[in-house]
Protein backbone atom coordinates (compact mmCIF):
# COMPACT_ATOMS: atom_id res chain seq x y z
CA UNK A 1 0.00 0.00 0.00
CA UNK A 2 1.28 3.42 -0.91
CA UNK A 3 2.06 5.58 2.14
CA UNK A 4 -0.43 8.40 2.70
CA UNK A 5 -1.08 11.35 4.94
CA UNK A 6 -4.29 11.33 6.99
CA UNK A 7 -5.83 14.78 7.46
CA UNK A 8 -8.72 15.75 9.68
CA UNK A 9 -9.77 19.28 8.67
CA UNK A 10 -11.96 21.38 10.98
CA UNK A 11 -14.62 22.22 8.42
CA UNK A 12 -16.22 20.82 5.27
CA UNK A 13 -14.94 23.91 3.45
CA UNK A 14 -11.34 23.08 4.38
CA UNK A 15 -11.84 19.48 3.28
CA UNK A 16 -13.21 20.61 -0.08
CA UNK A 17 -10.37 23.10 -0.59
CA UNK A 18 -7.77 20.42 0.16
CA UNK A 19 -9.19 17.83 -2.24
CA UNK A 20 -9.93 20.45 -4.93
CA UNK A 21 -6.30 21.63 -4.84
CA UNK A 22 -4.64 18.20 -4.72
CA UNK A 23 -5.39 15.61 -7.43
CA UNK A 24 -3.73 13.05 -5.16
CA UNK A 25 -6.18 13.56 -2.28
CA UNK A 26 -9.49 11.78 -1.66
CA UNK A 27 -12.23 11.96 0.98
CA UNK A 28 -12.48 9.20 3.58
CA UNK A 29 -15.80 8.45 5.27
CA UNK A 30 -16.62 5.03 6.79
CA UNK A 31 -13.75 3.52 4.85
CA UNK A 32 -15.54 0.25 4.05
CA UNK A 33 -14.93 0.64 0.32
CA UNK A 34 -11.92 2.95 0.26
CA UNK A 35 -9.77 1.04 2.78
CA UNK A 36 -10.46 -2.15 0.83
CA UNK A 37 -9.32 -0.38 -2.34
CA UNK A 38 -6.16 0.88 -0.63
CA UNK A 39 -5.30 -2.71 0.25
CA UNK A 40 -6.07 -3.95 -3.26
CA UNK A 41 -4.08 -1.15 -4.91
CA UNK A 42 -7.23 -0.01 -6.73
CA UNK A 43 -6.96 3.37 -5.00
CA UNK A 44 -3.50 4.90 -4.49
CA UNK A 45 -4.05 8.34 -2.97
CA UNK A 46 -1.27 10.30 -1.27
CA UNK A 47 -3.65 12.03 1.12
CA UNK A 48 -6.84 10.93 2.85
CA UNK A 49 -9.08 13.79 3.92
CA UNK A 50 -11.26 12.42 6.71
CA UNK A 51 -14.78 13.88 6.52
CA UNK A 52 -16.12 12.03 9.56
CA UNK A 53 -17.82 14.68 11.68
CA UNK A 54 -17.78 17.25 8.87
CA UNK A 55 -21.16 16.38 7.38
CA UNK A 56 -24.43 15.99 9.24
CA UNK A 57 -25.23 12.72 10.99
CA UNK A 58 -28.89 13.70 11.39
CA UNK A 59 -32.07 12.86 9.51
CA UNK A 60 -34.08 16.11 9.53
CA UNK A 61 -37.69 16.86 8.66
CA UNK A 62 -38.00 19.27 5.72
CA UNK A 63 -40.76 21.91 5.70
CA UNK A 64 -42.34 20.29 2.61
CA UNK A 65 -42.75 17.00 4.47
CA UNK A 66 -39.67 15.31 3.02
CA UNK A 67 -36.51 14.26 4.85
CA UNK A 68 -32.93 15.50 4.66
CA UNK A 69 -30.41 12.72 5.27
CA UNK A 70 -26.97 13.99 6.28
CA UNK A 71 -24.10 12.47 4.28
CA UNK A 72 -22.60 11.22 7.56
CA UNK A 73 -25.68 9.24 8.60
CA UNK A 74 -24.70 5.59 8.95
CA UNK A 75 -26.63 3.05 6.89
CA UNK A 76 -27.84 1.29 10.07
CA UNK A 77 -29.19 4.50 11.59
CA UNK A 78 -31.00 5.42 8.37
CA UNK A 79 -32.57 1.96 8.15
CA UNK A 80 -33.64 2.18 11.79
CA UNK A 81 -35.16 5.67 11.53
CA UNK A 82 -38.93 5.36 12.21
CA UNK A 83 -39.75 8.04 9.63
CA UNK A 84 -37.87 6.18 6.90
CA UNK A 85 -39.45 2.87 7.89
CA UNK A 86 -42.94 4.39 7.72
CA UNK A 87 -42.74 6.82 4.80
CA UNK A 88 -40.08 5.20 2.57
CA UNK A 89 -40.13 1.47 3.47
CA UNK A 90 -38.34 0.47 0.25
CA UNK A 91 -35.37 2.57 1.39
CA UNK A 92 -35.22 0.93 4.82
CA UNK A 93 -35.57 -2.48 3.18
CA UNK A 94 -32.81 -1.77 0.66
CA UNK A 95 -30.42 -0.63 3.37
CA UNK A 96 -31.17 -3.72 5.45
CA UNK A 97 -30.58 -5.94 2.41
CA UNK A 98 -27.08 -4.48 1.98
CA UNK A 99 -23.80 -5.74 3.43
CA UNK A 100 -23.93 -6.84 7.12
CA UNK A 101 -24.84 -5.36 10.48
CA UNK A 102 -21.18 -4.52 11.12
CA UNK A 103 -20.70 -2.83 7.74
CA UNK A 104 -23.96 -0.88 7.97
CA UNK A 105 -22.76 0.60 11.27
CA UNK A 106 -19.67 1.93 9.47
CA UNK A 107 -20.99 2.83 5.99
CA UNK A 108 -22.23 6.39 5.46
CA UNK A 109 -24.92 7.75 3.14
CA UNK A 110 -22.35 9.69 1.07
CA UNK A 111 -19.94 6.77 0.83
CA UNK A 112 -22.70 4.34 -0.09
CA UNK A 113 -23.72 6.48 -3.08
CA UNK A 114 -20.10 6.64 -4.22
CA UNK A 115 -19.01 3.06 -3.59
CA UNK A 116 -17.45 1.63 -6.71
CA UNK A 117 -18.37 -1.39 -8.78
CA UNK A 118 -17.67 -4.90 -7.47
CA UNK A 119 -16.57 -6.01 -10.96
CA UNK A 120 -13.90 -8.61 -10.14
CA UNK A 121 -11.56 -7.22 -12.80
CA UNK A 122 -11.89 -3.66 -11.55
CA UNK A 123 -10.79 -4.94 -8.15
CA UNK A 124 -7.90 -7.02 -9.57
CA UNK A 125 -5.11 -4.69 -10.69
CA UNK A 126 -3.47 -7.48 -12.71
CA UNK A 127 -6.32 -7.48 -15.25
CA UNK A 128 -7.19 -4.80 -17.83
CA UNK A 129 -9.99 -2.43 -16.87
CA UNK A 130 -11.12 0.76 -18.61
CA UNK A 131 -12.67 2.06 -15.43
CA UNK A 132 -9.42 1.81 -13.46
CA UNK A 133 -7.04 2.65 -16.30
CA UNK A 134 -8.81 4.35 -19.23
CA UNK A 135 -7.91 2.79 -22.56
CA UNK A 136 -6.59 -0.45 -21.06
CA UNK A 137 -9.47 -2.62 -22.25
CA UNK A 138 -12.12 -4.53 -20.35
CA UNK A 139 -11.43 -8.00 -19.02
CA UNK A 140 -15.10 -8.57 -18.23
CA UNK A 141 -16.10 -8.61 -21.89
CA UNK A 142 -14.68 -12.13 -22.16
CA UNK A 143 -14.95 -12.98 -18.52
CA UNK A 144 -17.16 -13.59 -15.55
CA UNK A 145 -20.18 -11.31 -15.86
CA UNK A 146 -22.68 -12.64 -13.38
CA UNK A 147 -22.70 -9.33 -11.53
CA UNK A 148 -22.57 -7.14 -14.61
CA UNK A 149 -24.88 -4.84 -16.53
CA UNK A 150 -27.51 -5.73 -19.10
CA UNK A 151 -28.77 -2.18 -19.64
CA UNK A 152 -27.21 1.10 -20.72
CA UNK A 153 -23.66 0.09 -21.73
CA UNK A 154 -23.05 1.83 -25.05
CA UNK A 155 -21.01 0.19 -27.79
CA UNK A 156 -18.23 1.88 -29.73
CA UNK A 157 -17.98 1.86 -33.55
CA UNK A 158 -16.42 -1.60 -33.42
CA UNK A 159 -19.37 -2.88 -31.41
CA UNK A 160 -17.31 -3.18 -28.22
CA UNK A 161 -18.59 -1.96 -24.89
CA UNK A 162 -16.13 0.17 -22.91
CA UNK A 163 -17.45 -1.00 -19.55
CA UNK A 164 -20.21 -3.39 -18.55
CA UNK A 165 -19.92 -2.93 -14.79
CA UNK A 166 -22.97 -2.67 -12.55
CA UNK A 167 -23.33 -0.30 -9.62
CA UNK A 168 -23.55 -2.26 -6.37
CA UNK A 169 -25.53 0.09 -4.12
CA UNK A 170 -28.87 -1.12 -2.81
CA UNK A 171 -29.64 2.19 -1.07
CA UNK A 172 -29.39 4.19 -4.28
CA UNK A 173 -32.12 2.14 -6.01
CA UNK A 174 -35.13 3.31 -3.94
CA UNK A 175 -33.55 6.79 -3.70
CA UNK A 176 -33.74 6.88 -7.49
CA UNK A 177 -37.32 5.61 -7.50
CA UNK A 178 -38.27 8.41 -5.08
CA UNK A 179 -36.48 11.20 -7.01
CA UNK A 180 -34.01 12.01 -4.23
CA UNK A 181 -31.75 15.04 -4.61
CA UNK A 182 -28.02 14.88 -3.85
CA UNK A 183 -26.73 18.03 -2.15
CA UNK A 184 -23.12 18.98 -2.84
CA UNK A 185 -20.66 21.57 -1.71
CA UNK A 186 -17.61 22.22 -3.86
CA UNK A 187 -14.86 24.69 -4.66
CA UNK A 188 -17.35 26.70 -6.75
CA UNK A 189 -20.15 26.65 -4.19
CA UNK A 190 -23.14 24.49 -3.44
CA UNK A 191 -25.43 22.69 -5.86
CA UNK A 192 -28.22 20.15 -5.75
CA UNK A 193 -28.27 17.36 -8.34
CA UNK A 194 -31.36 15.18 -8.84
CA UNK A 195 -30.23 11.59 -8.34
CA UNK A 196 -31.78 10.86 -11.74
CA UNK A 197 -28.90 12.94 -13.17
CA UNK A 198 -26.21 11.99 -10.63
CA UNK A 199 -25.04 8.66 -12.06
CA UNK A 200 -23.46 8.51 -15.52
CA UNK A 201 -23.72 5.80 -18.14
CA UNK A 202 -20.24 4.52 -19.01
CA UNK A 203 -20.21 5.91 -22.56
CA UNK A 204 -16.58 6.13 -23.63
CA UNK A 205 -15.38 7.27 -20.18
CA UNK A 206 -16.23 4.64 -17.58
CA UNK A 207 -13.62 6.07 -15.18
CA UNK A 208 -16.29 8.47 -13.89
CA UNK A 209 -19.25 6.89 -12.12
CA UNK A 210 -21.12 10.13 -11.39
CA UNK A 211 -21.25 13.80 -12.37
CA UNK A 212 -19.38 14.76 -9.17
CA UNK A 213 -16.62 17.30 -9.85
CA UNK A 214 -13.16 17.20 -8.24
CA UNK A 215 -13.33 18.38 -4.67
CA UNK A 216 -17.12 18.20 -4.44
CA UNK A 217 -18.39 16.78 -1.17
CA UNK A 218 -21.82 15.22 -0.71
CA UNK A 219 -23.41 16.98 2.27
CA UNK A 220 -26.89 15.42 2.28
CA UNK A 221 -29.54 13.58 0.33
CA UNK A 222 -33.07 15.05 0.24
CA UNK A 223 -36.03 12.71 0.01
CA UNK A 224 -38.98 14.63 -1.39
CA UNK A 225 -42.40 14.01 0.16
CA UNK A 226 -43.95 11.11 -1.74
CA UNK A 227 -47.30 9.67 -0.67
CA UNK A 228 -46.79 6.70 -3.00
CA UNK A 229 -43.49 5.82 -1.30
CA UNK A 230 -45.36 4.79 1.84
CA UNK A 231 -46.51 1.74 -0.09
CA UNK A 232 -43.18 0.63 -1.50
CA UNK A 233 -40.89 -2.32 -1.22
CA UNK A 234 -37.46 -3.59 -2.22
CA UNK A 235 -36.73 -7.05 -3.51
CA UNK A 236 -33.15 -8.24 -3.89
CA UNK A 237 -32.17 -11.49 -5.62
CA UNK A 238 -28.74 -12.88 -4.84
CA UNK A 239 -26.62 -16.01 -4.86
CA UNK A 240 -27.07 -16.57 -1.13
CA UNK A 241 -29.81 -15.41 1.21
CA UNK A 242 -27.82 -12.65 2.92
CA UNK A 243 -24.51 -10.73 2.89
CA UNK A 244 -24.19 -10.80 -0.90
CA UNK A 245 -24.52 -8.24 -3.65
CA UNK A 246 -27.58 -8.15 -5.90
CA UNK A 247 -27.82 -10.14 -9.11
CA UNK A 248 -30.90 -8.03 -9.76
CA UNK A 249 -33.04 -5.91 -7.48
CA UNK A 250 -36.27 -3.96 -7.73
CA UNK A 251 -37.54 -0.96 -5.78
CA UNK A 252 -41.19 -0.38 -6.51
CA UNK A 253 -44.12 1.71 -5.32
CA UNK A 254 -47.63 1.51 -6.74
CA UNK A 255 -50.98 3.18 -6.21
CA UNK A 256 -54.04 1.19 -7.27
CA UNK A 257 -57.70 2.29 -7.44
CA UNK A 258 -60.53 -0.04 -8.41
CA UNK A 259 -58.12 -2.55 -9.91
CA UNK A 260 -56.29 0.04 -12.02
CA UNK A 261 -52.73 1.21 -11.43
CA UNK A 262 -52.97 4.97 -11.03
CA UNK A 263 -49.30 5.65 -10.36
CA UNK A 264 -46.02 3.73 -10.12
CA UNK A 265 -42.33 4.18 -9.34
CA UNK A 266 -39.86 1.51 -10.38
CA UNK A 267 -36.08 1.31 -10.24
CA UNK A 268 -33.65 -1.58 -10.77
CA UNK A 269 -30.32 -2.43 -9.15
CA UNK A 270 -27.50 -4.73 -10.29
CA UNK A 271 -28.23 -4.31 -13.98
CA UNK A 272 -26.60 -1.04 -15.08
CA UNK A 273 -23.68 1.35 -14.49
CA UNK A 274 -25.87 3.16 -11.97
CA UNK A 275 -29.19 2.41 -10.34
CA UNK A 276 -31.69 2.25 -13.23
CA UNK A 277 -34.98 4.12 -13.31
CA UNK A 278 -37.52 2.05 -15.20
CA UNK A 279 -39.53 4.90 -16.75
CA UNK A 280 -40.79 2.75 -19.62
CA UNK A 281 -42.14 0.23 -17.16
CA UNK A 282 -43.77 3.03 -15.18
CA UNK A 283 -45.45 4.32 -18.37
CA UNK A 284 -46.90 0.88 -19.10
CA UNK A 285 -48.14 0.52 -15.53
CA UNK A 286 -49.95 3.88 -15.27
CA UNK A 287 -53.60 3.47 -16.25
CA UNK A 288 -53.35 -0.28 -16.83
CA UNK A 289 -55.20 -3.02 -14.94
CA UNK A 290 -53.31 -4.30 -11.89
CA UNK A 291 -52.65 -7.77 -13.30
CA UNK A 292 -49.66 -10.02 -13.89
CA UNK A 293 -50.03 -9.41 -17.64
CA UNK A 294 -49.53 -5.71 -17.06
CA UNK A 295 -46.52 -6.29 -14.80
CA UNK A 296 -44.90 -8.56 -17.39
CA UNK A 297 -45.60 -6.05 -20.16
CA UNK A 298 -43.99 -3.36 -18.01
CA UNK A 299 -40.89 -5.49 -17.54
CA UNK A 300 -40.74 -6.32 -21.25
CA UNK A 301 -40.98 -2.65 -22.18
CA UNK A 302 -38.03 -1.80 -19.94
CA UNK A 303 -35.99 -4.82 -20.99
CA UNK A 304 -36.58 -4.42 -24.73
CA UNK A 305 -33.12 -2.90 -25.14
CA UNK A 306 -31.34 -5.27 -22.76
CA UNK A 307 -27.97 -6.39 -24.11
CA UNK A 308 -26.83 -9.27 -21.96
CA UNK A 309 -23.29 -10.58 -22.28
CA UNK A 310 -22.55 -13.95 -23.75
CA UNK A 311 -19.11 -15.15 -22.65
CA UNK A 312 -17.37 -18.50 -22.42
CA UNK A 313 -17.73 -18.42 -18.65
CA UNK A 314 -21.45 -18.04 -18.44
CA UNK A 315 -22.55 -14.57 -19.49
CA UNK A 316 -25.51 -12.92 -17.86
CA UNK A 317 -28.48 -13.51 -20.15
CA UNK A 318 -30.23 -15.14 -17.17
CA UNK A 319 -30.75 -11.66 -15.73
CA UNK A 320 -33.42 -10.79 -18.31
CA UNK A 321 -35.98 -13.43 -17.26
CA UNK A 322 -34.85 -13.10 -13.63
CA UNK A 323 -35.57 -9.38 -13.57
CA UNK A 324 -38.84 -9.86 -15.47
CA UNK A 325 -40.01 -12.37 -12.88
CA UNK A 326 -38.72 -10.30 -9.97
CA UNK A 327 -40.56 -7.18 -11.11
CA UNK A 328 -43.76 -9.15 -11.72
CA UNK A 329 -43.77 -10.84 -8.32
CA UNK A 330 -42.72 -7.66 -6.52
CA UNK A 331 -45.60 -5.68 -8.01
CA UNK A 332 -48.07 -8.50 -7.37
CA UNK A 333 -47.02 -8.77 -3.72
CA UNK A 334 -47.21 -5.02 -3.29
CA UNK A 335 -50.72 -4.78 -4.78
CA UNK A 336 -51.99 -7.85 -2.92
CA UNK A 337 -50.57 -6.54 0.33
CA UNK A 338 -52.47 -3.29 -0.15
CA UNK A 339 -55.80 -4.98 -0.95
CA UNK B 1 4.04 8.22 7.84
CA UNK B 2 3.62 7.72 11.57
CA UNK B 3 0.93 9.01 13.87
CA UNK B 4 0.48 8.67 17.61
CA UNK B 5 -3.00 7.67 18.69
CA UNK B 6 -4.87 6.53 21.77
CA UNK B 7 -7.36 3.67 21.90
CA UNK B 8 -9.26 2.46 24.92
CA UNK B 9 -9.15 -1.31 24.55
CA UNK B 10 -11.28 -3.44 26.85
CA UNK B 11 -11.28 -0.62 29.38
CA UNK B 12 -7.55 0.11 29.25
CA UNK B 13 -6.23 3.28 27.66
CA UNK B 14 -3.39 2.48 25.26
CA UNK B 15 -1.23 4.98 23.38
CA UNK B 16 0.70 3.80 20.37
CA UNK B 17 2.52 5.06 17.30
CA UNK B 18 1.43 3.54 14.03
CA UNK B 19 2.00 3.99 10.33
CA UNK B 20 -1.08 5.70 8.86
CA UNK B 21 -1.74 2.55 6.83
CA UNK B 22 -2.36 0.43 9.94
CA UNK B 23 -5.90 -0.82 10.47
CA UNK B 24 -7.50 -0.97 13.92
CA UNK B 25 -7.27 -4.76 13.62
CA UNK B 26 -3.51 -4.70 13.03
CA UNK B 27 -3.09 -2.08 15.76
CA UNK B 28 -4.82 -4.44 18.18
CA UNK B 29 -3.15 -7.65 17.12
CA UNK B 30 0.33 -6.56 16.04
CA UNK B 31 0.95 -3.51 18.22
CA UNK B 32 -1.05 -4.11 21.39
CA UNK B 33 -1.00 -7.91 21.55
CA UNK B 34 -4.78 -8.01 21.71
CA UNK B 35 -5.41 -11.20 19.74
CA UNK B 36 -9.03 -11.87 20.58
CA UNK B 37 -10.30 -10.40 17.27
CA UNK B 38 -9.17 -12.73 14.47
CA UNK B 39 -8.08 -11.85 10.96
CA UNK B 40 -9.95 -13.98 8.44
CA UNK B 41 -10.24 -12.19 5.12
CA UNK B 42 -8.93 -8.67 5.91
CA UNK B 43 -11.52 -7.32 3.41
CA UNK B 44 -14.76 -7.03 5.37
CA UNK B 45 -16.13 -10.27 4.02
CA UNK B 46 -16.05 -12.70 6.95
CA UNK B 47 -16.74 -10.94 10.27
CA UNK B 48 -14.10 -12.83 12.25
CA UNK B 49 -12.51 -9.53 13.32
CA UNK B 50 -15.78 -8.09 14.71
CA UNK B 51 -15.40 -5.85 17.77
CA UNK B 52 -17.56 -3.18 19.36
CA UNK B 53 -16.22 0.17 18.18
CA UNK B 54 -17.61 2.97 20.33
CA UNK B 55 -20.27 0.53 21.44
CA UNK B 56 -21.41 -0.74 18.06
CA UNK B 57 -20.29 -3.81 16.14
CA UNK B 58 -17.84 -2.99 13.39
CA UNK B 59 -15.05 -4.51 11.31
CA UNK B 60 -11.62 -3.26 12.44
CA UNK B 61 -10.01 -4.72 9.29
CA UNK B 62 -11.63 -1.90 7.28
CA UNK B 63 -11.09 0.81 9.88
CA UNK B 64 -7.87 2.83 9.78
CA UNK B 65 -6.36 3.29 13.23
CA UNK B 66 -5.57 6.97 12.59
CA UNK B 67 -9.22 7.57 11.71
CA UNK B 68 -10.26 6.14 15.09
CA UNK B 69 -7.93 8.02 17.42
CA UNK B 70 -9.70 8.20 20.80
CA UNK B 71 -12.07 5.33 20.05
CA UNK B 72 -13.34 2.82 22.57
CA UNK B 73 -12.81 -0.79 21.47
CA UNK B 74 -14.40 -3.80 23.16
CA UNK B 75 -13.28 -7.24 22.06
CA UNK B 76 -14.87 -10.56 22.98
CA UNK B 77 -12.30 -10.78 25.81
CA UNK B 78 -13.40 -7.43 27.17
CA UNK B 79 -17.06 -8.43 27.27
CA UNK B 80 -16.28 -10.49 30.36
CA UNK B 81 -16.77 -8.68 33.67
CA UNK B 82 -14.93 -9.55 36.88
CA UNK B 83 -13.76 -12.82 35.41
CA UNK B 84 -17.34 -13.85 34.59
CA UNK B 85 -18.05 -14.78 31.00
CA UNK B 86 -20.53 -12.57 29.17
CA UNK B 87 -23.92 -14.32 28.90
CA UNK B 88 -23.43 -14.68 25.14
CA UNK B 89 -20.03 -16.33 25.56
CA UNK B 90 -21.51 -18.62 28.22
CA UNK B 91 -24.33 -19.54 25.82
CA UNK B 92 -21.82 -20.39 23.08
CA UNK B 93 -20.15 -22.84 25.48
CA UNK B 94 -23.46 -24.33 26.58
CA UNK B 95 -24.79 -24.73 23.04
CA UNK B 96 -21.49 -26.06 21.65
CA UNK B 97 -21.65 -23.23 19.12
CA UNK B 98 -18.20 -23.69 17.58
CA UNK B 99 -15.73 -26.24 16.36
CA UNK B 100 -12.29 -24.73 15.75
CA UNK B 101 -13.27 -21.50 17.50
CA UNK B 102 -11.59 -19.15 15.05
CA UNK B 103 -14.76 -17.23 14.19
CA UNK B 104 -16.06 -17.34 17.77
CA UNK B 105 -14.77 -14.03 19.22
CA UNK B 106 -16.31 -12.24 16.25
CA UNK B 107 -19.54 -14.22 16.57
CA UNK B 108 -19.76 -13.38 20.28
CA UNK B 109 -19.25 -9.65 19.72
CA UNK B 110 -21.75 -9.69 16.88
CA UNK B 111 -24.33 -11.60 18.93
CA UNK B 112 -24.00 -9.18 21.85
CA UNK B 113 -24.66 -6.35 19.39
CA UNK B 114 -27.60 -8.17 17.78
CA UNK B 115 -29.30 -8.32 21.19
CA UNK B 116 -28.72 -4.60 21.70
CA UNK B 117 -29.92 -3.70 18.19
CA UNK B 118 -33.08 -5.76 18.58
CA UNK B 119 -33.61 -4.04 21.92
CA UNK B 120 -33.54 -0.71 20.07
CA UNK B 121 -36.29 -2.06 17.82
CA UNK B 122 -34.12 -2.10 14.69
CA UNK B 123 -35.73 -4.22 11.99
CA UNK B 124 -33.79 -6.61 9.75
CA UNK B 125 -34.14 -7.72 6.15
CA UNK B 126 -36.50 -10.52 7.27
CA UNK B 127 -38.67 -8.48 9.65
CA UNK B 128 -42.21 -8.75 8.20
CA UNK B 129 -43.38 -5.33 9.41
CA UNK B 130 -40.62 -2.73 9.14
CA UNK B 131 -42.76 -0.30 11.11
CA UNK B 132 -43.23 -2.59 14.13
CA UNK B 133 -41.82 -1.22 17.38
CA UNK B 134 -40.61 -4.56 18.71
CA UNK B 135 -38.83 -7.46 17.10
CA UNK B 136 -38.75 -11.08 18.23
CA UNK B 137 -35.46 -12.82 17.62
CA UNK B 138 -36.71 -16.04 16.06
CA UNK B 139 -34.38 -18.32 14.09
CA UNK B 140 -34.72 -16.47 10.80
CA UNK B 141 -34.13 -13.10 12.49
CA UNK B 142 -31.03 -14.43 14.24
CA UNK B 143 -29.67 -16.04 11.06
CA UNK B 144 -30.16 -12.83 9.07
CA UNK B 145 -28.71 -10.56 11.76
CA UNK B 146 -25.70 -12.85 12.24
CA UNK B 147 -25.10 -13.26 8.48
CA UNK B 148 -22.07 -10.97 8.59
CA UNK B 149 -20.18 -13.62 10.54
CA UNK B 150 -19.11 -16.62 8.51
CA UNK B 151 -18.19 -19.89 10.20
CA UNK B 152 -15.95 -22.11 8.11
CA UNK B 153 -16.77 -25.04 10.39
CA UNK B 154 -20.47 -24.57 9.79
CA UNK B 155 -21.51 -24.34 13.44
CA UNK B 156 -24.42 -22.12 12.41
CA UNK B 157 -27.25 -24.24 13.81
CA UNK B 158 -25.77 -24.17 17.31
CA UNK B 159 -24.81 -20.50 17.00
CA UNK B 160 -28.48 -19.70 16.39
CA UNK B 161 -29.39 -21.81 19.44
CA UNK B 162 -26.87 -19.93 21.56
CA UNK B 163 -28.15 -16.52 20.52
CA UNK B 164 -31.77 -17.62 20.90
CA UNK B 165 -31.13 -18.83 24.42
CA UNK B 166 -29.79 -15.43 25.47
CA UNK B 167 -32.60 -13.64 23.62
CA UNK B 168 -35.05 -15.69 25.64
CA UNK B 169 -36.64 -17.19 22.56
CA UNK B 170 -36.39 -20.90 21.89
CA UNK B 171 -35.78 -19.94 18.30
CA UNK B 172 -38.51 -22.23 17.04
CA UNK B 173 -38.02 -25.36 14.99
CA UNK B 174 -34.72 -25.88 13.20
C1 LIG C 1 -18.13 -7.45 2.24
C2 LIG C 1 -18.95 -6.28 1.80
C3 LIG C 1 -20.26 -6.47 1.40
C4 LIG C 1 -21.03 -5.40 0.98
N1 LIG C 1 -22.31 -5.62 0.56
C5 LIG C 1 -23.06 -4.58 0.10
C6 LIG C 1 -24.37 -4.78 -0.38
O1 LIG C 1 -24.89 -5.89 -0.39
N2 LIG C 1 -25.06 -3.71 -0.84
C7 LIG C 1 -24.52 -2.45 -0.84
O2 LIG C 1 -25.19 -1.52 -1.26
N3 LIG C 1 -23.28 -2.24 -0.40
C8 LIG C 1 -22.54 -3.27 0.07
N4 LIG C 1 -21.27 -3.05 0.50
C9 LIG C 1 -20.66 -1.74 0.27
C10 LIG C 1 -20.88 -0.74 1.35
O3 LIG C 1 -22.24 -0.39 1.40
C11 LIG C 1 -20.04 0.49 1.00
O4 LIG C 1 -18.70 0.12 1.09
C12 LIG C 1 -20.32 1.66 1.90
O5 LIG C 1 -21.65 2.08 1.74
C13 LIG C 1 -19.37 2.80 1.59
O6 LIG C 1 -19.56 3.84 2.56
P1 LIG C 1 -18.32 4.39 3.42
O7 LIG C 1 -18.84 5.50 4.24
O8 LIG C 1 -17.63 3.29 4.13
O9 LIG C 1 -17.42 4.96 2.22
P2 LIG C 1 -15.83 5.08 2.06
O10 LIG C 1 -15.24 3.75 1.81
O11 LIG C 1 -15.25 5.92 3.12
O12 LIG C 1 -15.81 5.93 0.70
C14 LIG C 1 -16.29 5.43 -0.54
C15 LIG C 1 -16.04 6.48 -1.61
O13 LIG C 1 -16.87 7.61 -1.43
C16 LIG C 1 -16.09 8.80 -1.29
N5 LIG C 1 -16.82 9.60 -0.30
C17 LIG C 1 -17.24 9.19 0.92
N6 LIG C 1 -18.01 10.14 1.50
C18 LIG C 1 -18.09 11.17 0.62
C19 LIG C 1 -18.77 12.43 0.63
N7 LIG C 1 -19.52 12.84 1.66
N8 LIG C 1 -18.63 13.24 -0.46
C20 LIG C 1 -17.86 12.85 -1.52
N9 LIG C 1 -17.19 11.68 -1.56
C21 LIG C 1 -17.31 10.84 -0.51
C22 LIG C 1 -14.71 8.35 -0.89
O14 LIG C 1 -13.73 9.25 -1.35
C23 LIG C 1 -14.62 7.01 -1.62
O15 LIG C 1 -14.24 7.23 -2.96
C24 LIG C 1 -20.48 -4.10 0.97
C25 LIG C 1 -19.16 -3.90 1.40
C26 LIG C 1 -18.40 -4.96 1.81
C27 LIG C 1 -17.00 -4.72 2.25
S1 LIG D 1 -16.68 -4.06 -16.78
FE1 LIG D 1 -15.93 -1.98 -16.39
S2 LIG D 1 -15.07 -2.18 -14.34
FE2 LIG D 1 -15.21 -4.29 -15.13
S3 LIG D 1 -13.23 -4.72 -16.18
FE3 LIG D 1 -14.64 -3.88 -17.72
S4 LIG D 1 -14.13 -1.69 -17.71
FE4 LIG D 1 -13.38 -2.50 -15.78
S1 LIG E 1 -11.04 -10.08 8.82
FE1 LIG E 1 -12.40 -8.39 9.03
S2 LIG E 1 -14.18 -9.12 8.03
FE2 LIG E 1 -12.77 -10.72 7.62
S1 LIG F 1 -15.93 -22.56 14.67
FE1 LIG F 1 -14.43 -22.84 13.12
S2 LIG F 1 -14.82 -21.13 11.84
FE2 LIG F 1 -16.50 -21.08 13.17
Amino acid sequence: MRPFTHLRPDTAGDAVATVAADPDAVFLAGGTNLVDHLKLGVATPGTLVDVTGLTSTAVEDLPDGGLRVGAGVRNSDLAGDPRVRRAYPALAAALLAGASGQLRNMATTGGNLLQRTRCAYFQDVTTPCNKRVPGQGCAARDGWTRYHAILGAAQDSAGLQHCVAAHPSDMAVPMLAFDAVVRLTGPDGDRAVPITEFYRLPGDDPSRDTVLRRGELITAVDLPPSPIAARSTYRKVRDRASYAFALVSVAAAVAVEDGTVTDARVAFGGVAHGPWRATRAEDVLRGAPATDDTYRAAADAELADAAPLDTDVGGNAFKVPLLRGTLTSTLRTLVEGAA
Amino acid sequence: MDATITLTVDGRERTLTVDTRTTVLDALREHLDVTSPKKGCDHGQCGSCTVLLDGRRALPCLALAVAHDGADVTTADGLATDGELHPVARAFLDADAYQCGYCTPGQVCSAAAVLAEAGEGWPSAVTPDLDAERVTLDRSEIAERMSGNLCRCGAYANIVDAVASVAGTDGGAR
